[in-house]
């Protein structure tokens, strides 16, 4: 079973119908610790603010803790979307400084294209290019594709080698997407990115 | 890499049908809007929107209903605009499958409307819908327009802009009333002047018919996105042509759509 968690953020719906649409037969959308404990992979989306959605997460008794248990110990698949793929670092600095989930070293901050005609959010499609990473390999074969991105702010990580896919806005390059071992996290939305991104949830679902 | 201009159709939905104004009177029937979404989806809409100019109640169900019809066959993004008047509206509608919310009226009357919107839903979610009208051409000026373009505000346009911006709106639909339905181009002083004092994204609404139009509301209205109804949905021009026509230009659209 596929848990997708919800914690009171976004448009969950989308997530579960794209995640329906790519051949996945057993989707939980679910805040249940009992239930998430027992999904042999985990999706968190999020839309929102960083701190928000992080207390949406803590609210929920024993969330983060089986969450950590079946990712980080168990190794069960892992794929946080947006603010989801956000909540893996050490902190986020938007509004105010949020502990993350730290599961991934680094920080979230302000998009800084560093040009007036670049708007932030940084809303629309962009390209993603990807590094080596066997779900984009087996989705897009290693190609670099428009997605559709919703943000102001990105994940900044420590160590280069987690950095799956970079996305430039301006003079920002960032991580369109965060990989280690078992754990994906995607900047750009999946769900909306037509083609390209029911690709990437298939090849994702379709980790070994 | 840049971020690529955006090209979308735009519905306007009443009582469950698609129709589409000229200056926003004269509604002829043009279709369901489950269908004509699919049909744009499959030809790399970028995003689409619906604007409902339902009255009535009936109306409003049968609206959620379609929202979450095409919400299940079109991955990608949707935004719903019309009658919205509170933040519960706001979370309803994007509990249908809506990814943005247009208002209008509402936050016209309540700008802080647009705040509590944005803290509960996120700005990104939140597009404030502008319709204006040109009311001095010395300085230009223009003047806000509510309930479907019916009513005179007297509130500045450009001003009002800023405020949704400063509130946290997540983006900007600019449509000129003087030029809706009347196929000969955006108001592109209007796009311009708002898009050089804000920060957030804006739209271009109202009056293409041709595909220069859309590229003049990128290259001299400075908008990011560039929405059109008509021209679509009667079929004068393709996706694919406006996708050309704006790479012909110069500008960035987006690759890879359908088996390209």
């Amino acid at each position: 079973m596929l848990a997708v968690i919800d914690y009171g953020s976004g448009n969950i719906r989308s997530v579960y119908k794209a995640l329906v649409a790519v051949g996945c037969d057993d989707v939980c959308v679910t805040n249940n610790p009992d239930l998430i404990g027992k999904a042999d992979k985990i999706v968190l989306p999020g839309v929102g603010a960083y701190a928000q959605c992080m207390n949406g997460l803590s609210k929920i008794e024993d969330l983060i803790g089986t969450m950590e248990r079946r990712v980080l110990s168990s190794g069960v698949p892992f794929l946080g979307i947006c603010v989801g793929m956000q909540l893996l670092a050490s902190r986020g600095v938007e509004f105010e400084i949020t502990q993350g989930l730290g599961w991934i070293e680094g920080e979230v901050t302000k998009l800084e294209p560093k040009s007036h005609e670049l708007k932030i959010p940084h809303m629309g499609w962009n390209e993603a290019v990807p590094h080596n990473n066997d779900v984009f390999d087996r989705a897009w074969n290693g190609q670099a594709k428009d997605v559709y991105f919703v943000h102001s702010y990105a994940f900044r990580a420590a160590n280069k080698a987690d950095i799956a896919a970079s996305c430039q806005y301006g003079a920002d390059i960032f991580p369109a997407a965060i990989a280690r071992e078992n754990i994906l996290g995607l900047q750009f939305h999946p769900e909306k990115s037509q083609k390209a991104g029911l690709q990437l949830l298939e090849a994702w679902l379709n980790t070994k | 890499m840049t971020l690529k201009v955006r090209i979308i159709p735009c519905l306007d939905v009443k009582n469950g049908r698609v129709v589409k104004g000229v200056q926003f009177e004269n509604l002829i029937d043009a279709g369901d809007p489950v269908e004509q979404a699919k049909f744009y989806d499959s030809e790399g809409a970028d995003e689409i929107c619906f604007l409902d100019i339902s009255a009535s109640h009936e109306g409003r169900s049968t609206l959620y209903d379609i929202v979450s019809k095409t919400a299940e066959v079109c991955f990608m993004p949707l935004t719903v605009g019309g009658g919205v008047r509170s933040v519960e509206d706001f979370r309803a509608l994007l509990l249908a499958g809506a990814d943005k919310v247009a208002v209008n009226t509402a936050a016209v009357l309540d700008p802080d409307l647009i705040t509590r919107a944005a803290l509960q839903v996120g700005s990104q979610c939140v597009v404030v819908a502008i319709d204006a009208r040109k009311v001095s051409q010395v300085p230009p000026k223009w003047e806000i327009y509510t309930h479907g373009g019916r009513n005179p505000t007297g509130i500045d346009a450009v001003e009002f802009a800023q405020t949704a911006a400063k509130n946290g709106a997540g983006e900007l639909l600019i449509t000129s009333m003087d030029k809706d339905g009347t196929k000969s181009g955006y108001d592109l002083e209007l796009l311009r002047t708002i898009s050089d004092l804000v920060d957030i994204p804006i739209i271009a609404s109202g009056g293409v018919g041709t595909l220069d139009h859309l590229v003049e509301g990128v290259t001299i209205g400075k908008a990011n996105a560039v929405l059109a109804a008509s021209i679509f949905h009667y079929g004068t021009y393709s996706l694919e042509e406006a996708r050309k026509a704006l790479k012909d230009a110069g500008l960035e659209v987006r690759k890879g759509i359908g088996n390209e």
